[in-house]
């Protein structure tokens, strides 16, 4: 692995501390590096690009990582990955891409993650996406993420694009059994001329179950967001979403909450806020001796923190 | 110390200008312990803002220890030694108790350190230290976290308190007592406060009359405050006019 590749993955995954369980290092379209447990098994798809994480019922405390990272300009990739969660499994997935590209062709990654999660199995999963390189090469990610959670099943879902990635068309959809709960947590910052389209569709279709959606997002410069949250309450269940940004400079921010409740037991909620940064939050910071321009970035952090 | 000479502030109202502070002149000395009452929309909080850069006067002068500092902005004020308390305390989301103490206190500071500046107002440290700085705490709480990012930032040789004791229950103003007290013991620091309490009164060395925009009395306390006293009783003082002549 050359010295862009290991920076890409400090980026996106922190494998240096974590004892390495499953994992599988995808780089530049080929699957570089992969071990599987007695547990968790990885193997590669046969009719698309992509694997297949099968973790057996029962699996507790086990980590999965699947990092992706492309330092080869121009490479463009589709690749599906399929995790299917056994019942009563309680385990950490860690997946993201990092990009480098110091050409002038555009990279691009697509992932389409879905996720089959067991009943009363509990999930959580991290994903970090990270750009950087010197080239004019525009570097794409878009992330597809298909949810479904079965009886009793939880999924917490977080999110992270910091920094460095051109455009991003990112589409979560989710399908909730009976009692399922799925709390999706993102960080979006934005700057220069990217754009980000965030896209969350969740059926809620289980009794007593329940979904939080909650965006906080930064867009600088004359970057774009597009934020829509569709939560659909098919039956007894609670909803809720929430979107925050904070808009600088010219940038440019929409977000398109909607709510839709089908049956009379649904308690669906929805909230979006944009502005700029509050006044008063960088006057306060300033009268304790930081400069505007500290403040800002200290205001920005603890937001995305 | 402090001075302001012939200061006053216009604002624009229904485009035209009104005036909130007309040829305010005031000496802060180090050491002081000085008190600022009257009634309310008679400009002291404003008077507060524009020492400490919030607010910019529309005439006039403010020297900082010799030194003209009437353009310079909050952050130099800050830094300087001017140290401000807001009345309405800001909220934020995910800057939590430790960082914004922190951030006061200019460097990395241990937890145990900054446990005590909560402690001194009343907080037991390891409730608030990592929660956010945001809605979820109550406005006594957050009055009281003001405080302590005072207290924590070292280089305050004034003080300015804008209605601290504002939404802080009883025990606790009894203890905010004793941080005022404790701080005026401390060499080199001015204090200003801006109170209706007249437990707060009581304790300063100095105190004035702010009134319809202007300095109407100003004194040792046992020589303003009996009189005070007899101005807030009359009707005239709760209408906003101050019922001096």
């Amino acid at each position: 692995m050359n010295d862009n590749q290991k920076n890409l993955l400090d980026k996106i995954a922190d494998l240096s501390s974590a004892t390495l369980e499953a994992y599988n290092i995808r780089a530049n379209g080929q699957s570089v590096e992969r071990a599987s447990t007695a547990n968790i098994q990885i193997t590669s798809k046969e009719d698309v690009s992509g694997i297949d994480i099968t973790i057996k019922p029962g699996t507790k405390n086990e980590t999965v990582h699947i990092p992706v990272i492309i330092d080869a300009a121009g490479l463009e990739e589709r690749v599906y990955n399929d995790f299917f969660v056994g019942d009563g499994a309680d385990v950490l997935i860690v997946a993201g891409c990092g990009i480098h590209n110091d050409g002038s062709e555009s990279s691009r990654h697509d992932g389409v993650h879905t996720f089959h999660v067991g009943k009363k199995a509990r999930v959580r999963y991290v994903e970090k996406h990270y750009g950087e390189g010197s080239g004019q090469g525009k570097r794409h990610m878009n992330p597809d993420t298909i949810i479904e959670i079965d009886d009793g099943g939880y999924m917490e879902m977080e999110t992270t694009q910091i920094k460095g990635v051109d455009s991003t068309k990112r589409i979560t959809k989710a399908k909730l059994h009976d009692d399922a709960a799925l709390i999706i947590k993102e960080k979006l910052f934005t700057h220069g001329d990217q754009s980000a389209e965030t896209s969350f569709e969740v059926d809620l279709d289980g009794n007593d179950c329940r979904t939080n959606v909650v965006s906080r997002s930064v867009a600088k410069d004359t970057s774009k967001q597009l934020f829509l949250a569709k939560i659909h309450g098919n039956n007894k269940c609670y909803g809720h979403s929430e979107c925050d940004a904070i808009l600088m400079d010219q940038a440019d921010i929409s977000a398109i909450p909607e709510i839709r409740a089908h049956h009379l037991e649904a308690n669906l909620v929805h909230e979006a806020a944009i502005g700029k940064i509050a006044g008063e939050q960088l006057m306060k910071l300033m009268t304790l001796g930081l400069s505007e321009a500290e403040a800002e970035k200290q205001i920005i952090n603890g937001f995305l923190k | 110390m402090l001075e302001l000479r012939d200061v006053s502030f216009e604002v624009l109202q229904e485009e035209k200008p009104k005036r909130i502070l007309n040829g305010i002149n005031l000496k802060l000395d180090d050491n002081k312990f000085s008190v600022i009452t009257g009634p309310n929309g008679g400009g002291k909080s404003t008077l507060a803002k524009i020492i400490a850069g919030i607010e910019k006067p529309t005439t006039g002068k403010i020297y900082f220890n010799g030194e003209d500092i009437t353009d310079w902005g909050i952050t130099e004020r800050a830094k300087a030694g001017i140290s401000f308390a807001f009345q309405h305390p800001v909220r934020f989301k995910g800057i939590t108790v430790r960082d914004l103490v922190q951030l006061a206190a200019g460097h990395i500071e241990q937890d145990s350190e900054l446990c005590t500046y909560l402690a001194e107002v009343g907080l037991c440290a390891k409730d608030y230290i990592n929660r956010d700085v945001d809605g979820s705490l109550s406005g006594g709480e957050l009055k009281r976290i003001e405080i302590a990012t005072i207290l924590a930032k070292k280089n305050t040789t004034l003080a300015v308190f804008d209605e601290p004791e504002a939404g802080i229950d009883l025990w606790s103003f009894h203890k905010l007592i004793g941080v005022f007290e404790k701080m005026h013991q401390r060499k080199n620091l001015g204090i200003l406060i801006i109170s209706h309490q007249e437990r707060i009164l009581n304790i300063a060395d100095e105190l004035i009359l702010v009134s319809n925009g202007q300095i109407k009395k100003q004194g040792a306390r046992q020589d303003v405050l009996p009189e005070l006293l007899d101005i807030v009783d009359s009707c005239k003082f709760f209408q906003s006019e101050d019922g001096v002549k």
